[in-house]
């Protein structure tokens, strides 16, 4: 392992912060998820770190709770639209001709319709469970991995390295995963921390427009809608899961750009 | 030495490394090195890549690229030491007192603006000239240059001209604001052999005849040997040796010269051709894909089994679209190549798994013919292992045989493509082709991308592999002296046909159709005069004709 510079060790320690408490979260959260344990917004104090929620719940444990769902939620609609979207990226490079054309264009035909627009249709006629959540979110983003996957895999395509494995007679599983794959892992990780992101704010405001995570089950969305009438009598519970969502994006991507730094060295390297 | 115009001394650059897996190092390119040059004189800057010389041509302009710095010495032009006149001092120079001409000028060029205003800029910009002098100075140097229409060259676009032609207006640049010292890096070596001719006398005329002091860098000896009056050798960023051409080339002292100087000794001797071709191809005629006019006219070439056949052309010929036909990458319109004694699928699609072992490929590039992520054990060992279903010790072992065969050691193995050198590159994608013991071998300009010295040591690997292996090599090539050094039999194509076709002996000895004789007589020789003799057997058979 090479020295960590400065701003990635930030990074680095705050996302591994935010993973643990949604890992351990119900070892650190100090009361139970929807349990009422005080007055109406309260401020913090010793009993109360964050104060309490809108209805007296301990705005901690709801924090905490809320990120395990939040990051849980994205982290696998990313995994989801990371394996959707460059599968089928890849191969339609590899494919070219009307394999590529149709994928490629059902694409276009899903990027037309606004994501977020096309997310509350599905949804409203969905029931909204998590694993729903999850599969929408996914395929939708799916298409943005989609774009840049082919378009890194059409440039490596034609080098002649990938030449040479054709002509070797190599399979296409082997030409994608083994040939494609490894150079084009760079754009995609950085790519993939940004998606990461984008899946925070995109769950998030899905919850806060109330077709998200249905409550009682907390997450930073729904927590801000909950708690957004404070804001008038000057209760900031609403600004934490905002702080927390702002945080975890700035810490997810100074780890990105490392590992992006790292695994595109001037000579072409390896990560 | 009052009166150099160019006077270097001690010239010391450094530059950062960045070592994979360490911290950046600052590590010294050039060390001391001086010389001298006077006004109307051409200095020959000559060495391998890594050696130096376009760094110290730089250097004249007081520029350092990407990264390089000058870290000591003094470089005095006309009197003064322009490393000592910071910013505004080097800018007063840069394209007045001295000029640069790049290796490519296609890159080179904005191709948004039209030449003439390209031309003219730096002498109008430097208040050298007024703009309508300087312009009639760009037409006396268009005419001088030997382009065509020059009162109305000037009006077309950069994409409009040969890259011949686009070279020369470099030159007619760099000379326009009339400067006291041109640089010249490797102008020739991006043009084919035929056009470099014309290049190279139009650059030496004109340096003649203005009486300008040149630097001309090039990896290329016998070029250098046309143009200059004195050498110098570079290696590593140190001088090797220093002297006047004519002893340079006839005389040299120190044994890199020696080697540099007889690059290209390599004997072998033509082998009749046998009753059963590996390959033979016959009357392919191709296209790419949606375009109207055919890349290939008719081609028939048969290729005996271990020996060597080259294809010889200049660029746009067709000679690699040939390899791509045979090796299935682009069906051919009409023909048959048969390989082997059976008749090959025209796609690849369509050929067996024994076909493609058999009929192997060696690319130019070396550093994108193997995959960035893969290690050297990886690399060679996917062919034993697909073609072969080797595994474990087995393929160790193999692949042991193998890099020794490519005389590098098993320590390679795992090793990226990254962490080797040129030539060594080029020596695994060569084991790699032979890990599928090959009949056939299509060798795609294989030594183009190398220095004489490591091209010459894959040439004689190339031939001994071939005396132990029984391999057939499908040589495509630009370079008649890689040619003569080991062919067989001889194919030269121009514009898609073969225009002439035999054994060795045949092709290279007269009479010679017009194509055939251009093209070997561009071929530079290390020797003096060379270039005056053939202009001057150009003009009696022009005027014969």
């Amino acid at each position: 392992m090479m020295r960590i510079p400065f701003a990635a060790a930030v990074g680095l320690f705050f996302t591994a912060l935010y993973f643990l408490a949604a890992i351990f979260a119900p070892l650190l959260a100090p009361y139970g998820m929807a349990e009422v344990v005080g007055d109406v917004w309260e401020p913090s104090s010793a009993t109360h770190l964050l104060g309490t929620d809108n209805i007296g719940r301990d705005l901690l444990t709801r924090m905490i709770y809320g990120g395990r769902t939040t990051i849980f939620i994205a982290t696998a609609a990313t995994v989801l639209s990371f394996t959707t979207g460059s599968v089928l990226g890849f191969l339609a490079a590899v494919l070219g001709g009307w394999a590529d054309q149709l994928l490629s264009r059902a694409v276009d035909l899903l990027m037309s319709i606004p994501s977020l627009i096309f997310a509350l249709v599905v949804l409203s006629v969905m029931p909204v469970t998590v694993p729903v959540l999850i599969l929408v979110m996914g395929l939708l983003d799916s298409t943005r991995v989609f774009r840049l996957a082919r378009a890194v895999a059409v440039d490596i395509n034609v080098m002649d390295y990938v030449e040479a494995a054709k002509l070797r007679g190599e399979g296409r599983v082997w030409i994608i995963f083994r040939e494609i794959l490894p150079n084009a892992l760079s754009p995609l990780v950085a790519e993939m921390g940004l998606r990461f992101i984008f899946m925070v704010l995109f769950v998030s405001t899905l919850s806060f427009l109330g077709l998200g995570v249905q409550p009682p089950e907390a997450d930073w969305g729904g927590i801000v809608k909950e708690n957004k009438d404070g804001i008038v009598y000057g209760i900031p519970a609403a600004l934490i899961p905002a702080f927390a969502i702002a945080t975890l994006a700035i810490s997810v991507n100074l780890v990105a750009d490392w590992v992006l730094n790292r695994t595109t060295s001037l000579k072409g390297g390896r990560g | 030495m009052g009166d150099a115009m160019l006077d270097v001394r001690d010239l010391k650059i450094g530059a950062t490394a960045y070592p994979p897996g360490e911290p950046p190092q600052e590590i010294e390119i050039v060390h001391g090195v001086s010389f001298q040059l006077e006004k109307g004189k051409v200095l020959g800057l000559i060495g391998e890549s890594g050696a130096g010389k376009s760094t110290i041509g730089l250097a004249a302009l007081g520029y350092g690229r990407g990264g390089v710095e000058i870290t000591g010495g003094e470089v005095w032009i006309n009197g003064r030491d322009i490393l000592k006149g910071g910013m505004r001092g080097l800018r007063k120079l840069r394209g007045a007192e001295v000029t640069y001409v790049a290796q490519s000028a296609a890159a080179a060029f904005n191709p948004a603006k039209k030449l003439m205003e390209q031309v003219t800029e730096a002498a109008i910009h430097h208040n050298r000239f007024p703009k309508s002098e300087a312009e009639a100075r760009a037409v006396t140097l268009f005419a001088k240059l030997g382009l065509p229409d020059p009162e109305t060259f000037g009006n077309r676009y950069p994409h409009q001209v040969s890259g011949g032609q686009l070279q020369r207006a470099m030159t007619a640049l760099a000379l326009c604001p009339e400067p006291d010292l041109v640089v010249f890096d490797e102008p020739t070596t991006a043009l084919d052999v035929t056009t470099q001719i014309d290049v190279l006398a139009a650059i030496k005329e004109a340096i003649r005849d203005t009486g300008v002091a040149a630097l001309y860098i090039t990896h290329d000896l016998a070029v250098v040997a046309q143009v200059s009056d004195d050498i110098m050798v570079l290696r590593n960023g140190d001088k090797v040796e220093y002297g006047s051409t004519d002893q340079i080339i006839n005389a040299p002292q120190e044994d890199y010269t020696r080697a540099l100087v007889s690059v290209r000794s390599i004997e072998h001797e033509e082998q009749p051709p046998t009753p059963d071709p590996v390959l033979r191809v016959s009357g392919i005629t191709a296209r790419y894909k949606g375009t109207p006019f055919d890349v290939l006219h008719d081609v028939s070439v048969d290729l005996h089994p271990g020996q060597t056949l080259a294809v010889v052309g200049e660029s746009g010929s067709g000679k690699s679209t040939l390899a791509r036909v045979i090796t299935g990458l682009l069906p051919p319109r009409s023909g048959e190549i048969e390989f082997a004694g059976r008749t090959l699928s025209p796609a690849l699609e369509g050929r067996s798994r024994e076909d493609l072992r058999e009929l192997q490929m060696i690319y130019q590039m070396a550093d994108v013919a193997m995959n960035p992520r893969q290690t050297v054990g990886t690399i060679i060992g996917r062919p034993l292992e697909f073609y072969f279903g080797l595994k474990g010790k087995e393929k160790r072992r193999r692949l042991k045989e193998l890099l020794d065969e490519i005389e590098m050691g098993d320590g390679f193995i795992d090793r990226y493509p990254a962490e080797l050198s040129g030539g060594q590159k080029q020596r695994v994608c060569i084991a790699r082709a032979l890990a599928a013991k090959p009949k056939m071998i299509i060798c795609d300009e294989v030594t183009s991308a190398l220095d004489p010295l490591v091209a010459d040591g894959i040439l004689k690997l190339l031939l001994n592999l071939q005396k132990i292996e029984n391999v057939a090599f499908l040589f495509i090539t630009h370079d008649i002296a890689t040619v003569r050094a080991i062919a067989d039999s001889i194919a030269v194509m121009y514009r898609g046909k073969v225009v002439r076709y035999g054994s060795k002996s045949q092709v290279l000895s007269p009479p010679f159709d017009d194509y055939t004789d251009l093209l070997l007589s561009s071929v530079p020789e290390m020797k003096l005069g060379w270039l005056e003799e053939v202009i001057a057997h150009r003009k009696m058979e022009s005027a014969g004709n």
